[in-house]
């Protein structure tokens, strides 16, 4: 008997009994599609996380300042980065492309009668662009003479242009933060939001130098942080390296001693994203696959009662001539079908359902873009899965057809 | 050499604390070309000689030679493929597939049979259904043949693989006297032109007288092997008192 011959022979068993086979493969069916489905799922948010690392600029490196110890005194609010530090990493690190100083402020909005919270008010340099990847949407950025003069100027998200102006044209407009007043130079090109949900473009940029100044009345140099660039993300370590060198040799901290600041490289982040993302998405898929090992439970269930059904049948195969080689390759065919037929229509509606899902994802949040992701690999495992499922589950049913005496099997009515 | 050499045949029940000999030492040749019938009262091992003969059974001691061939030391597999070659089962109950045409039924041994295309398998059942005289009912299921029509089918089944031995276990059990007429016309028609040896298992006499040899089983052994079908049924006649 060849393969097709017996393919032929089962497809013919399982038609004879139809509403038996389909309820049996819908079993596979929701295991697979269940499977398909939270694969799909997860990689298209692991997807969605990289996006995001990249639209932050994957080589971004920030120096934070760090505690320091002096006199065996943990001193925690002490700020010891400063803009020099920041100009000297731009200008003595040559896989470094761009440097900002950050400074943090907070306050109210308030343009004519209406006040707005922004998400973010900083102060930074005029490089900041640069850094973050960013592009204005209209307008300009403010200059390095903005900064030396601590000019009263900003810089303005899309979301902020949307609650303060309306349709109205922002651009030298002046809106007023604690009661100073700054004008409006240019708006950022929009952004979205980030992957926890925060709206980067609820955002007001200040020259730093502004921010110490006119908001916060101090005279000091020191910053909340500096966001560096790499010339390529192939350079971050490189850079991480040099930035970390040239801080310890401008704030005189001898090697093994604490030091003062803490270099992190966005790549790290992203990184534990993707850990994150691949641990959910493997546990998700453990749980779907629960459901195909009861689709699979049930294929044997089915066919052990076809087997019982069908002595009579085993019985004259045998007797004209079948060996149990054929009988068990029989058996064991038509549930390597029943759960291949399963497994294509689960793929199908597993990967309907993904791209459902990330259509909704994206049509209630409208600010988060989820790729589709469809993976030919992940279909052909689930196959594979599924005709593994059919041999695993259909051997002991199958092997018990081939076992059995075939003058006891013609007796059985 | 005969076509079937049994030697000292022993089929023996193993029941756990008691022993049934469904076959006490059975030795006889069959020649190719004869027609047999096993006759004898129900527990006399006429089917137990039949499933030996079919190679279904293995017997518990002793030697069958089938063509030159020892069956008792042969795996179940090879047991298979001697069935599928060598011989053809006819049954009470004509064991058809249900929910299959005729023609798929006797296409069924031939699938076991290596190296045959659906074309070659498709054109040798039709073949057999005409020789039966239905070959205007091939693609009739067996719920839509007659209880005689079906066994014509299962016949032609038994015929597919051009076997040199036709076995029958109560052939006519389930068929009227007429229908029963005509099925063993049939089996006389393929011994007598055909030269096919025919070993009928039945209890009816009507259908014994039929054969060229009677062999009277009781108890598990061969009490009359004879060609005289008077001598068999006083033989069966005796046992029955």
């Amino acid at each position: 008997m060849t393969i097709w011959d017996t393919f032929r022979v089962a497809i013919r068993a399982l038609q004879k009994n139809k509403m038996r086979a389909a309820l049996t493969v819908l079993g596979v069916v929701i295991g697979i599609a269940a499977v398909t489905t939270m694969v799909s799922i997860g990689q298209s948010a692991s997807a969605l996380v990289q996006n995001q690392f990249m639209a932050l600029g994957t080589n971004v490196i920030v120096v934070f300042p760090e505690s320091q110890q002096r006199g065996g005194v943990r001193q925690s609010l002490t700020v010891t980065l400063t803009a020099a530090d920041s100009r000297e990493i731009a200008s003595q690190c040559d896989a470094v492309l761009a440097s900002t100083p950050l400074v943090g402020a907070q306050g109210q909005l308030i343009y004519g009668n209406t006040n707005w919270n922004a998400n973010e008010l900083s102060g930074v340099g005029a490089d900041y662009l640069l850094v973050r990847n960013w592009a204005m949407a209209a307008g300009d950025f403010f200059t390095d003479d903005d900064i030396k003069a601590s000019a009263k100027v900003c810089v303005i998200g899309h979301t902020v242009v949307t609650k303060l102006f309306q349709t109205g044209n922002p651009i030298d407009q002046v809106i007023r933060v604690k009661n100073v007043p700054f004008r409006v130079v240019g708006v950022l090109e929009k952004k979205g939001v980030d992957m926890v949900g925060n709206d980067r473009d609820n955002i007001v940029l200040m020259p730093y130098t502004t921010v110490r100044k006119r908001l916060q009345g101090s005279n000091f140099d020191n910053v909340n942080a500096i966001l560096v660039s790499a010339v390529a993300p192939t350079r971050m370590a490189e850079a991480t390296q040099q930035i970390d060198q040239l801080l310890l040799e401008r704030h005189r901290i001898d090697p093994g001693k604490n030091k003062d600041f803490r270099v992190q490289d966005t790549t790290e982040i992203a990184q534990t994203f993707g850990i994150v993302t691949g641990v959910l998405t493997l546990m998700l898929s453990a749980i779907a696959g629960i459901s195909l090992l009861v689709g699979g439970v049930g294929i044997m269930n089915i066919m052990l009662v076809s087997v019982t059904e069908r002595t009579k049948e085993i019985g004259i195969r045998m007797a004209i001539g079948a060996s149990g080689r054929d009988i068990l390759r029989q058996f064991l065919v038509e549930a390597i079908v029943l759960s291949l037929i399963g497994g294509v229509i689960g793929v199908a509606l597993g990967t309907s359902a993904s791209v459902g899902a990330t259509l909704l994802i994206n049509y209630l949040n409208p600010g988060q873009d989820w790729p589709i992701v469809i993976s030919i690999p992940a279909a052909m495992v689930a196959l594979f899965f599924a005709g593994g499922v059919g041999v695993f589950f259909g051997y002991y049913p199958a092997r018990r057809a081939s076992r059995m005496d075939p003058i006891e099997a013609l007796r059985y009515e | 050499m005969a076509l079937i050499e049994l030697r000292d045949v022993q089929r023996v029940y193993d029941l756990g604390e008691i022993e049934v000999y469904a076959l006490r030492s059975v030795t006889l040749n069959i020649e190719r070309g004869e027609f047999v019938a096993l006759i004898g009262p129900s527990g006399s091992g006429k089917s137990t000689l039949m499933n030996t003969l079919g190679c279904l059974d293995r017997p518990t001691s002793g030697s069958y030679l089938l063509d030159g061939e020892e069956i008792v030391t042969m795996s179940r597999d090879e047991r298979a493929k001697i069935r599928n070659r060598q011989l053809g089962f006819v049954f009470q109950n004509f064991n058809l597939l249900n929910r299959t045409s005729a023609v798929e039924n006797v296409e069924l041994p031939l699938l076991y049979r290596r190296g045959l295309s659906s074309r070659q398998r498709r054109k040798t059942a039709v073949e057999m259904l005409q020789k039966v005289g239905l070959g205007d009912r091939l693609y009739h299921h067996s719920s839509q043949l007659s209880g005689g029509q079906q066994q014509r089918v299962a016949i032609a089944r038994a015929l597919a693989t051009n076997p040199s031995i036709l076995m029958g276990d109560e052939p006519t059990g389930n068929l009227d006297s007429r229908t029963s007429r005509e099925v063993i016309a049939l089996f006389r028609e393929l011994n007598e032109q055909q030269g096919l040896t025919v070993i009928l298992v039945t209890h009816d006499p009507t259908v014994a007288k039929n054969a060229n040899r009677m062999i009277v089983l009781r108890d598990g052994s061969v009490v009359a092997d004879t060609p005289d079908f008077q001598v068999a049924m006083r033989e069966l006649h005796q046992e029955t008192v």
